[in-house]
């Protein structure tokens, strides 16, 4: 830890540096994801631009190499990036590696709470190790896996009828992942205005995390857990208890009945494409996505709606989101610091959700009017109400990959069975945490 | 003196070259010529190498380089050759070679043979046919994941048009059966040129009056065929077939484009698998074990056929 103890104390006497700082201009470095909220954040970036007198550049990179060239830059000391705003699971492995520097001296100098913030979203976002006060992060946007579907379609007639005599129900929003996939299988293969029509986009990407985010979104709701006590990897009866292999084998149903020919290989891209170009009656993604969809001038508006990840023995969503760290490499740590200073303020994050971001900030959160401010916002609340992430080990990456190939050769390649995939990714894992010296 | 590449070289140079630079034996101007060559070799292909021969006996990770680094004796070889899903790629990559190079010598040579008939337009077919391998694997790749794509790909339609199947009922390579199939479709369309034009550089290197004199003898065409076309070529059929083979053995881009190495794991070859190991997973020591036992794999393969190569060449 002898880095992350070098790291705070030089963050320290960054921030008092810092005070009178602002007399030289530094031209920051941002690196993120590609996607929609990067460009909200390009926006709201011009106020901090005006105000402190540094110009800030951005480097944002494709989601399919997001994780690559990310972790590549940091593994490599690179100073490509002053702030980072990266995965989740990244929090473990940048703190023990010494890629973040650890701001609790910095928050404290600045009278930052963490307490301000959304607790799941510190937990999951900013701390390391899990549940410690040590902060690596700030919060930065909360998101987590979510649905939308065609609320043209279920609002028909026609078609509503059509589905009370199949299931003997009425339509409507799933209230359990088991009505959803029946749902789906109502639409799949259907006819609507001439065109067929199928269930639902899932996520069945392989070779980076799309096929384990989209099947923890069934994993968690069944009561999945990766120990059996915390901090302990005690998997065995956990990750392969008889609810996870219930759901692993309704996430297959799921994908083999009720979803698009041709989606062995999908994740956010080919989810969105499914339901713009009229696919899909519903569709999986994240919560950052939801403005966007919004505001699609052919599928958004009146034609959308959004609910929440549906529980079956428990509510559960797969976490998504990020938090914003200093780059231990950076040069212009104190400037970088600044910008989180400006990026906490709760004025400021009224406008990040504003313009599109996902704020974790409670004034943002618990304000009366947020459950009203967008068509999405209030199961937005409900989902980081019962978010879980993946590992956020600084092996991560092994044990996700892991978990990619057994999920996706037994959903999409037919490959052994439910317990099966389970029992192997326990073996898989167990081999990661021997060599870590966790087991 | 010995008789070594250094030797050679000064014993080469000019008595007078050496004269005119004072001070320089003809020994020491040769090791200035030859000497950055070597350094370079060194440091380019013989230091990495043994570099990564030490890396495999560790526990060595790239991205954890304030870990310390501890020796763990063959560990390394031992799990990799135990672990049956390496050796489900390693039977995708056999796999995948094989067929490949079937196809591609089958119809590389046909079409060589073709071609070398002379006809009109023969250099605007010989031009068309090897547009293909012009073009970059990332491209190719993507161009025909289009094609294969079950619901609006030109590839579901043309096996449509023939087996009067539904275009959506079944996947290229979303299918476990039919995804390696895919892959070494495209790898033939794009690589089948190589092997012709390789073919047709044989072809018209066989002097005219050998078949002459064949005609001569009046041997059948057929005669002619095997007994001088196909022996005359071979050599260059196996040159082929080495090129080819060490390619394929590398393969990453296209596999990469078209399906990830999905479904599953059914189409993971070994370049693929070993990229997730080194550089995904970031398990260096283990990766490196894995890259020394695909070298030594591949090198003693490529030796032995190199030595048969050479004894069909000397015949």
């Amino acid at each position: 830890m002898k880095h992350s103890q070098l790291a705070s104390a030089s963050a320290l006497s960054l921030v008092v540096a810092s005070l009178g700082a602002s007399a030289q201009a530094e031209d920051l470095t941002l690196c993120w994801a590609a996607w929609d909220p990067a460009n909200a954040l390009v926006e709201l970036s011009k106020e901090f631009e005006a105000q402190s007198g540094h110009s800030m550049s951005f480097e944002f990179i494709p989601w399919p190499n997001f994780a690559d060239r990310m972790l590549n830059e940091l593994n490599s000391g690179g100073k490509l990036c002053d702030l980072l705003i990266g995965d989740s699971q990244w929090i473990g492995g940048g703190a023990e590696n010494g890629h973040y520097v650890k701001l609790n001296d910095f928050f404290d100098a600045e009278n930052i709470s963490m307490g301000d913030f959304a607790d799941a979203t510190v937990y999951a976002y900013s701390t390391w190790p899990k549940g410690s006060e040590n902060y690596y992060a700030l919060p930065a946007m909360g998101d987590a896996n979510g649905w939308f579907y065609r609320k043209d379609w279920f609002e028909r007639d026609d078609i509503k009828a059509a589905f009370q005599e199949a299931t003997g129900r009425e339509l409507a929003e799933p209230k359990t992942q088991k009505e959803m996939l029946e749902i789906a299988q109502f639409f799949q293969g259907r006819e609507i205005d001439g065109q067929t029509v199928y269930g639902a986009a899932i996520f069945t990407e392989r070779g980076s995390e799309g096929i384990t985010m989209g099947v923890t979104s069934a994993l968690y709701p069944w009561g999945f857990k990766y120990e059996n006590t915390p901090g302990q990897y005690d998997m065995e009866g956990a990750v392969n208890s008889a609810e996870a292999v219930e759901a692993l084998e309704f996430y297959k149903e799921f994908y083999k009945t009720a979803t698009p020919p041709g989606y062995t290989n999908s994740y956010m891209g080919e989810s969105l494409d499914a339901f713009k170009s009229g696919q899909v009656a519903m569709a999986m993604n994240w919560f950052a996505f939801f403005p966007g969809l919004y505001a699609d001038p052919n599928t958004g508006g009146d034609k959308i709606d959004f609910f929440v990840n549906p529980p079956q023995n428990q509510a559960g969503s797969t976490l998504g989101g990020q938090g914003i760290s200093v780059v231990a490499y950076s040069d212009k740590q104190a400037a970088a610091l600044e910008y989180i200073k400006w990026f906490a303020n709760p004025e400021v994050q009224q406008k990040w959700w504003d313009l599109g971001g996902y704020s974790a900030h409670k004034a943002v959160l618990e304000n009366p009017d947020f459950v009203d401010s967008a068509p999405f916002a209030g199961d937005f609340l409900e989902a980081m109400g019962a978010v879980q992430d993946f590992w956020q080990e600084p092996a991560y990456a092994e044990l996700l990959l892991a978990m990619q190939k057994r999920i996706h050769d037994y959903v999409v390649a037919d490959q052994g069975t439910a317990q099966e995939a389970l029992d192997k990714l326990i073996e898989d894992w167990t081999e990661t945490f021997e060599d870590e010296g966790k087991l | 003196m010995s008789d070594t590449p250094i030797s050679r070289a000064a014993n080469a140079t000019p008595a007078n070259v050496a004269r005119k630079i004072k001070g320089l034996s003809d020994r020491a101007i040769a090791w200035i010529f030859v000497g950055p060559t070597i350094f370079l070799l060194l440091a380019v292909n013989i230091f990495p190498l043994i570099w990564t021969i030490n890396l495999s006996f560790t526990n060595f990770r790239a991205n954890r380089l304030n870990r310390e680094v501890e020796y763990v004796g063959f560990r390394n070889y031992e799990r990799i050759l135990t672990d049956s899903d390496i050796w489900l790629n390693m039977q995708a990559t056999a796999h995948f070679l094989f067929w490949t190079i079937f196809f591609q010598v089958v119809i590389g040579f046909t079409l060589a043979y073709l071609i070398n008939k002379k006809f009109k337009g023969n250099d605007l077919w010989t031009t068309i046919i090897v547009l293909p391998m012009m073009l970059s694997p990332a491209v190719v790749g993507n161009f025909w994941k289009f094609l294969y794509q079950p619901q609006i790909g030109l590839f579901n339609y043309i096996i449509t048009f023939f087996t009067g199947k539904e275009p959506s009922s079944f996947e290229m390579l979303g299918s476990v059966d039919l995804a390696p199939w895919s892959i070494v479709i495209v790898d033939t369309w794009m690589w089948t040129p190589f092997v012709m034009l390789i073919c047709l550089a044989g072809l018209r290197s066989i002097p005219d009056y050998i078949y002459e004199a064949a005609e001569v003898d009046r041997a059948s065409k057929l005669r002619q065929f095997f007994t001088i076309t196909i022996p005359m070529i071979l050599p260059f059929l196996m040159l082929a077939i080495l090129f080819r083979g060490i390619e394929n053995f590398k393969m990453f881009d296209l596999v990469v484009q078209l399906t990830g190495g999905g479904p599953g794991s059914t189409t993971e070859l070994t370049s693929i698998n070993l990229k997730r190991e080194a550089f995904e997973k970031w398990r260096t020591g283990y990766a490196s074990a894995y890259a020394i036992i695909l070298f030594v794999t591949v090198f003693g393969l490529a030796s032995i056929y190199v030595k048969a190569l050479n004894k069909v060449k000397e015949r």
